[in-house]
């Protein structure tokens, strides 16, 4: 009833709500001390909680940074756990702040949803993941399969695009929530599990069995993901989307989590531009002066969350691919900070 | 003084102020009129001042997103679909797949409802108390839970397709569902209905004549042979005439699936088993208590007319007990729909599934789906209840 509960307060919104009241997010989350973040229901390497309740992931990272960057602290993060389907409506509604949950930027989502996206925090794919007894090495020879797909994903129009596309037949089940989909596809109603290709990695951990399951070599679509902020709040917009550039642009310059502070106190024009000692960038976004020190202090720099929650040094092991460098072979690229 | 008879004060004025205006009169007319009149500024400025807000927002709103595109398949459809449909197209799918389960659910349902009411009522000690033992079991776990044991610990253990059981040759079971032969019409196919046809008519014609001679004459006329003859005897003979009226398409194993043949998916067959065996439940107790509530003397009078214990029940039983089972039967029908939402979690493509599931999260427009989702549940629960609510009218008019 989740979802009726936020339509509801959505509603409501829209029927009360004014222009002005919904341009000041900063301030609203500095008032309540703080950033309410939508994340997944728990998505190993993206955002997922701990035994603890701590949460971790690419996409909790973002959230923190943002926390950092604003309290200096990392942990003054809301996290507000979502299915796909009611992402988009809790961001409407003002019942988070800000939406960072493996979320695929397409023109649609951008234009009618009231919401912008703010950068790319990870070039994903959608892929196939099958039994190994099968035998099958391309998604050419599924002609016929049983498909499980979660649904409220842009996933379930590629699938339709694909084999249509391809002149090949399907059957398609839809469930709710992942956990759903990926036990349907364990119990072998569906022969396939079709979702992003990061995600077929994370779920291919949580499987009885991990190396029976083969994640085929094609990807049948784009699917750039990134944090995603209300329309009407420039501020908040910059603000949002810089914190990602910072990151980005901190792995360029090799500014690290251990470096930082050594790399602050750095006399070339750059680094004191980035550091806050001469200029005010980081006042121009409604933060201090050390903002990108607060980031990188707490979360790292890019390449280093990247390592921590999807790469090489976690049980994911995803290679760096489209998400390496500009300048390394990949296409991350963030704009200066000037 | 003469008593005048005074004439009655018109009675259609004062009814006209009743319903009006109440104890006060015309001012409390006014007063309703008032009342509504604000009721339906508040309701219009709310529309509207959410459609200007959501607009500044830019966030799309209206009901146009109905005849776009949708791009994703179904499972199950029971009109034609495919994914270069339109939105509204994937709704009637929803709604016809939703429909499919409350009606299949709701017939298995009172038909378990009634044998384990039946079973519980037997002065067999051992049969009433394995009913009295499946309703407490049934009815005291969640519905969810049951749908996913039907789904994954029954249907789910069943064989691959590859290893599918057969039965017959052209019959196969196997985690995929149940895949039969389709038939096909063939060139005998009118005839042979025409002669089905001609034989119920005859039949019927012949119970008519039966009874009333029976009634005015008393004799008994066995007409059972006749009807049977007429009724496997014409069909028969177009058959044999016409040619076979159906072809069966046999189903084959082609890649992964089945092709070919109808297919009965195993998330219909988990979800109208959890919702009728679950269901069946309350409605088992619910007929037991009306039967319990007709007075004991019902049952004697019947035996001393020396009517047998199956046609006491039926004639004089039953009709006297469905006054007091129809309002709490009628719930539990509106119950079985309305929980036939619990879908989504076995992916069945019932209406919130594929319309306020992933219809909303490609469009994105929340309030109009919700509405209308919800508008449609409350209409097909007013449609039960004024189907029920006919039923058992009909039934307290013949019982005079």
């Amino acid at each position: 009833m989740k979802r009726v509960s936020l339509v509801f307060s959505l509603a409501l919104a829209a029927t009360f709500w004014s222009q002005a009241a919904t341009a000041q997010t900063l301030k609203t989350v500095t008032d309540r001390g703080m950033v309410s973040c939508g994340v997944s229901q728990g998505l190993p390497g993206f955002s997922s909680p701990d035994d603890k309740g701590n949460w971790t992931g690419l996409d909790v990272d973002i959230c923190r940074a943002i926390a950092a960057a604003i309290f200096n602290d990392p942990n003054k993060v809301k996290f507000v756990p979502l299915s796909a389907k009611d992402r988009f409506t809790a961001l409407q509604s003002g019942e988070i702040d800000l939406l960072s949950r493996n979320t695929t930027w397409t023109l649609s989502r951008d234009t009618s949803l009231g919401a912008n996206f703010t950068g790319v925090t990870y070039y994903d794919g959608q892929g196939f993941l099958v039994k190994k007894s099968l035998k099958v090495n391309s998604a050419l020879e599924l002609n016929s399969a049983s498909i499980c797909v979660q649904t409220g994903t842009t996933t379930e129009q590629n699938l339709a695009d694909y084999f249509k596309g391809n002149n090949m037949k399907y059957e398609v089940i839809a469930f709710g929530s992942a956990d759903e989909t990926v036990k349907a596809y364990e119990s072998g109603r569906c022969d396939v599990f079709t979702a992003d290709v990061s995600q077929l990695f994370a779920e291919r951990l949580k499987l009885s069995n991990p190396a029976d399951h083969n994640v085929l070599p094609e990807v049948i679509s784009k699917e750039p993901l990134g944090p995603m902020v209300r329309h009407g709040d420039d501020q908040w917009f910059d603000l949002v989307k810089w914190v990602l550039f910072a990151m980005i642009d901190a792995e360029e310059l090799g500014v690290t989590q251990k470096n930082v502070d050594d790399m602050a106190k750095s006399d070339k024009p750059e680094f004191k531009r980035v550091f806050g000692a001469d200029g005010n960038l980081g006042e121009q976004l409604g933060l201090t002066k050390d903002w990108v020190s607060r980031i990188v202090k707490a979360v790292g720099n890019y390449g280093e969350s990247f390592d921590r929650n999807v790469g090489a040094g976690s049980k994911l092991g995803i290679a760096r691919g489209l998400n390496q460098l500009w300048n390394r072979g990949g296409i991350q690229y963030a704009p200066p900070i000037r | 003084m003469t008593n005048e008879p005074r004439s009655a004060p018109p009675q259609y004025v004062a009814r006209l102020r009743r319903a009006l205006g109440g104890r006060l009169g015309w001012g409390g007319f006014v007063l309703q009129i008032l009342f509504a009149a604000a009721l339906v500024w508040i309701g219009y400025e709310i529309v509207a001042n959410a459609r200007a807000n959501l607009q500044s927002q830019r966030i799309t709103s209206g009901f146009g997103f109905l005849a776009n595109t949708a791009g994703f398949d179904v499972s199950q459809n029971l009109i034609p679909y495919s994914g270069s449909d339109s939105y509204a197209r994937v709704f009637l799918v929803g709604l016809l797949n939703t429909l499919v389960v409350a009606i299949i659910g709701i017939f298995f349902a009172t038909v378990i409802g009634f044998l384990i009411a039946l079973g519980r009522l037997s002065p067999n000690w051992l049969l009433s108390r394995i009913c009295g033992g499946y309703v407490e079991l049934v009815r005291n776990l969640p519905l969810l839970f049951q749908i996913l044991f039907w789904y994954l610990a029954v249907l789910g253990a069943l064989p691959g397709p590859r290893q599918s059981i057969s039965i017959f040759g052209g019959i196969f079971l196997s985690n995929r569902g149940l895949v039969v032969p389709k038939p096909i019409a063939d060139s005998g196919l009118a005839p042979f209905a025409l002669a089905v046809l001609i034989a119920i008519i005859a039949s019927w014609l012949l119970r008519t004549y039966a009874r009333r001679q029976l009634f005015e004459t008393g004799k008994l006329l066995t007409i059972w042979p006749y009807a049977l003859g007429l009724l496997i005897g014409l069909p028969l003979i177009a058959w044999l005439a016409f040619g076979a009226p159906v072809t069966f398409e046999i189903p084959i194993l082609k890649g992964f699936n089945f092709s070919g043949g109808s297919r009965v998916i195993p998330e219909f067959v988990a979800l109208t088993l959890a919702l009728s065996t679950y269901t069946g439940a309350f409605i088992a107790e619910i007929v037991r208590a009306g039967i319990q509530s007709v007075h004991k003397g019902q049952l004697e009078a019947g035996s001393s007319l020396g009517l047998p214990r199956g046609s006491t029940l039926r004639l004089i039983v039953v009709p006297q007990a469905l006054r007091v089972i129809l309002p709490p039967l009628t719930n539990q029908y509106l119950n079985l729909t309305k929980n036939s939402s619990l879908a989504v979690a076995i992916g069945y493509p019932d209406l919130v599934s594929v319309f306020a599931g992933t219809t909303l999260s490609q469009t994105g427009q929340a309030i109009e789906i919700i509405a209308i989702t919800m508008g449609v549940y409350l209409l097909i629960s007013l449609v039960t209840s004024a189907i029920m609510s006919f039923y058992g009218w009909r039934i307290s008019r013949s019982l005079g």
